[in-house]
């Protein structure tokens, strides 16, 4: 990632004119265009990416639209004749699919309490980044097509009709919204903007209307089983590469299994925690605490990816990617599956994957082998986070910790928008920092647990072409950082996601380059005290330890 | 035009009654209105409802605002993020009750730097309890005039929401309120630019409505005197389904009535509907026991199968071959060994 510095995107967040800072627009939103220029939105979907997806996925024709050639700054994104009747069907379909997408067409008061907890609101100042006009965005067509009150009334009513300009909108909106829920925790009706963000994005896909960052990936994964692309003998050299790193500074050679019928567990990770910096200390983290406690585990090069890119497209194929973790299970005759640290990819497995894929009842109820727990919150979809798992060793004092190994940290702890909000995993981490590391420090109440900031970054927008946007919108996160890293001299920002590792590092560079951003389980490497291991001179990036540093 | 309209329009309403009556369709307004007021209320909200039940949740989405339920030793916020239905009655009583989640609400703002900054903000949560509650308990007050003899709760209620023992007609606390949150509600729709922006006429029309109904309940409560025993004859009777108007009841009540049936006709199909939707919000109503409980969906589709790891190991086996890996089906025999175009791992 590019050494950003604050000055040279120029993002002003605090004196440009925007709602944020006072200005209120002059038109009214329904009278402001969207307008695409060069860093605003995401490039659009390869017509290759499009055929391959729509054809892994052809007994559902139709999701991805029409493969074609495309540019979002042209004023003909070459639809299909159809197009608004296919948006308007798709609507009513959703409607009658989803609860959750129909009361939150009708109920909302525009009270306004959502109105600044939107991290993109904040970065931008752009009111249609106010959840509530987010919503507004797809709820005027609703009430246009849907309602009595928008048919008579029409724009009195807050109703108006689809076109080539709203749809436009919806492309700008829905790809400035992270699903991230934190409006939802302030919602009186717990209207959950990123649900309405979702079914935007099922209806743009379905004219054609979508973006590479995501189909490219998600394709990946189809094929290769993970996002990065990795092919199986790719995927198990990397990790090789890192039991080498880990030989050199622990002295203990690590040989992981790949595929292995018969393990008790599966183990599944973002691919990206193999592939690059800093993912792959956490990669090493895995490694260690695996080797340290003897578990009779494997990797698998099919079902290689913990994240699943089609969550930010549809749920049919959600579930076709996420569906190949239970296959995989099933094949290699595992008990059950632990998973890695990734956030979007917790959401699927707590929210989605049991209902869509399950029932899982070839696999047992998980239960840890060193310490004997039972983890009856699984008990159904028999997959386990690593740090419920990490927790519990530490817990039952099965774990050989040194935390003055990570003495030269100061840390504090991000939690991510999708386990807090949408699985609820809270103390977990916490617990395993407290023992693992010794300066530990939490962000200002209002940034943390449930009502945590985004990095800014989630839901397939980590791309480098709106770099910008991706600034602003993580400054309600970067600046909590700042706060700690000025007040308490915290220089290590740990997190338990794969988007986030890649993610707030380039925000931090970007706002607080003194700070490094860590994976939860690579301080836990690093306080691993291994049988036979030589004296540890480094952690598990070559940085020095204290003490060690001469 | 977002502002005047709305107010426009609560006028012509108060004029069309007050012209109606003039006209001798007092039954209209007193008797056939109100009738069919209901029974568009009570149509609506159950058609609106039930609209809601017909479609299903397909998952499981309670935002969790607390520690989930994990392992034995870690506490769960069994209110914020419960796991038993129990726990989600508890989080819907202090929803619909306290309004739990507007009582989190924090005011942003941004300084040079840039740095963001979160103030505590309960206004709003203040005073829509406020609002909410002083309307209930006129609601309930209300009563004494339909039913005969009233509930106990009645007169008890009357006598706390009059405790002030300010004039005569004693003043109602309740009526106070009712006018200043309204007033309050508005006030913040218009100063507060953000606010302001995503207001929609149909933000500033249940306010002016309401604000009307109020208005013209207090003016008749302790100015303009109405004949009390003729409304109680009539309410009595609407509520016995044989009603009679004796006697000059007056045009404020016919009014404050005609409002009143506006607001009841209104509600299906308006975001007051936000009354029902408070209890079916998937993200507020469902229990956070997704790992432990399957949740069905009803349309889920078993024809999407995942790339099949045949298919896939068919695609790669040459390399997976090469690197060691295990294979369902071996490679035949002769071939010779595929070239990997990776250079292979330093070891050292
Ligand atoms: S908090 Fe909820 S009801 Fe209020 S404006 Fe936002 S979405 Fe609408
Ligand atoms: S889900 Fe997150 S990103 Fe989307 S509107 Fe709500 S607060 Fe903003």
């Amino acid at each position: 990632m590019a050494n950003l510095k604050a000055d040279e995107l120029g993002v002003k967040v605090a004196s440009d004119p925007s709602l944020t800072t006072g200005a209120v627009p002059a038109k009214d939103w329904m009278d402001t265009p969207a307008v695409f220029e060069p860093g605003n939105y995401c490039y659009q979907g390869k017509s290759e990416k499009v055929e391959y997806i729509s054809d892994a996925l052809k007994n559902n024709p139709g999701l991805f639209g029409e493969p074609r050639d495309w540019d979002i700054e042209s004023e003909d994104w070459k639809l299909p004749e159809n197009w608004k009747e296919i948006i308007i069907n798709g609507i009513k379909e959703r409607l009658d699919k989803f609860r959750s997408f129909k009361i939150f067409m009708d109920c909302c008061v525009r009270c306004g309490a959502c109105a600044d907890k939107c991290h993109f609101f904040l970065g931008t100042g752009d009111p249609k980044n106010m959840p509530v006009l987010r919503a507004e965005l797809m709820r005027s067509i609703y009430r246009n097509e849907f309602t009595k009150a928008g048919k008579i009334l029409g724009r009195l009513a807050g109703a108006r009709e689809m076109t080539f300009a709203v749809l436009k909108e919806w492309f700008m909106y829905f790809y400035q919204c992270t699903e991230c829920r934190r409006c939802s925790v302030f919602c009186p009706y717990g209207i959950d903007t990123a649900e309405i963000t979702m079914m935007g994005r099922e209806l743009l896909h379905l004219v054609g209307v979508n973006t590479n960052w995501i189909l490219e990936p998600a394709s990946n994964s189809n094929r290769t089983g993970n996002h990065m692309g990795l092919q199986p003998h790719t995927l198990k050299e990397n990790v090789e590469y890192l039991c080498d790193d880990i030989e050199e500074i622990t002295g203990i050679r690590i040989t992981p299994t790949w595929n292995r019928k018969g393990a008790e567990v599966l183990f599944i990770t973002p691919s990206a925690d193999v592939f690059a910096e800093p993912g792959i200390y956490t990669a090493m983290g895995y490694l260690l605490l695996f080797e340290h406690i003897g578990l009779d585990y494997t990797w698998s090069t099919y079902a290689s990816e913990g994240g699943n890119f089609g969550l930010f497209t549809n749920n049919e194929l959600m579930k076709k990617l996420n569906a190949k973790m239970y296959a995989e299970a099933k094949r290699l005759g595992v008990k059950w599956i632990i998973g890695g640290e990734c956030g979007h990819m917790w959401r699927v497995l707590h929210q989605y994957m049991d209902t869509m894929n399950g029932p899982a009842d070839f696999l047992e109820v998980p239960k840890s082998p060193i310490t004997g727990t039972v983890f009856e919150n699984a008990a159904t979809t028999k997959m386990v986070h690593i740090s419920e798992f990490t927790a519990d060793l530490i817990k039952h004092g099965k774990l050989k910790l040194d935390p003055s190994r990570n003495d030269h940290r100061k840390v504090t702890f991000h939690d991510s928008c999708n386990t807090s909000r949408a699985m609820g995993m809270l103390e977990e981490p916490r617990e395993i920092l407290k023992a693992v590391v010794n300066n530990f420090q939490e962000m200002p109440e209002n940034t943390i647990r449930e009502t945590t900031f985004c990095c800014g970054s989630g839901t397939g927008l980590n791309t480098g072409e709106i770099m910008d946007l991706r600034m602003r919108a993580g400054l309600p996160r970067a600046n909590a950082v700042q706060y700690v890293h000025e007040k308490n001299d915290v220089n290590t920002l740990g997190c338990v996601c794969a988007i986030d590792r890649a993610t707030l590092s380039a925000l931090i560079d970007y706002w607080v380059p003194e700070v490094q951003v860590c994976g939860l389980s690579e301080l836990v490497g690093n306080a691993l005290v291994m049988d036979g291991e030589k004296e540890k001179e480094t952690g598990l990036r070559f940085e020095a330890l204290e003490g060690m540093e001469g | 035009m977002k502002i005047l309209y709305p107010f426009v329009a609560v006028l012509g309403l108060i004029l069309i009654a007050f012209l109606g009556v003039q006209v001798g369709l007092a039954p209209v307004f007193g008797i056939v209105f109100p009738y069919l007021a209901l029974l568009v209320f009570i149509g609506g909200f159950i058609n609106k409802v039930v609209g809601w039940g017909k479609s299903p949740v397909p998952f499981r989405i309670p935002t969790t605002c607390g520690q989930a339920n994990s392992l034995p030793w870690i506490k769960q916020n069994q209110i914020d993020c419960p796991s038993t239905t129990a726990g989600v009655v508890a989080r819907m009583f202090f929803e619909v009750v306290l309004f739990r989640s507007l009582f989190r609400n924090t005011q942003a703002s941004v300084y040079d730097g840039p740095k963001l900054r979160y103030g505590s903000s309960k206004y709003l949560w203040l005073f829509a309890l406020l609002f909410h509650y002083s309307f209930l308990v006129i609601v309930v007050r209300h009563m004494r005039l339909f039913t005969d003899p009233m509930p106990f709760f009645v007169p008890v209620l009357e006598f706390f929401d009059g405790i002030l023992q300010i004039g005569a007609p004693t003043l109602y606390v309740a009526d106070l309120i009712l006018v200043g949150a309204v007033l309050f509600l508005f006030v913040r729709r218009v100063l507060l630019p953000a606010i302001r922006y995503i207001s929609l006429p149909a933000d500033y029309f249940p306010l002016f409505l309401i604000l009307g109904i109020a208005l013209t309940g207090i003016l008749m409560r302790y100015y303009l005197r109405v004949d009390i025993i003729a409304i109680k004859q009539l309410t009595v009777g609407l509520a016995t389904l044989s009603p009679t108007i004796t006697g000059e009841i007056g045009s404020i009540f016919y009014i404050h009535l005609f409002l009143v049936c506006t607001l009841l006709v209104y509600f299906p199909f308006s975001k007051l509907m936000h009354m029902g939707g408070v209890f079916m919000s998937p993200t507020r109503n469902m229990a956070n026991n997704n790992r432990m409980v399957r949740h069905i969906n009803p349309w889920n589709d078993p024809s999407i199968k995942p790339h099949s790891y045949m298919a896939y190991e068919d695609e790669f086996r040459e390399f997976m071959a090469e690197a060691g890996l295990p294979l369902e089906k071996e490679l035949p025999a002769k071939e010779e060994a595929p070239v990997a175009d990776e250079p292979t791992a330093e070891k050292e």
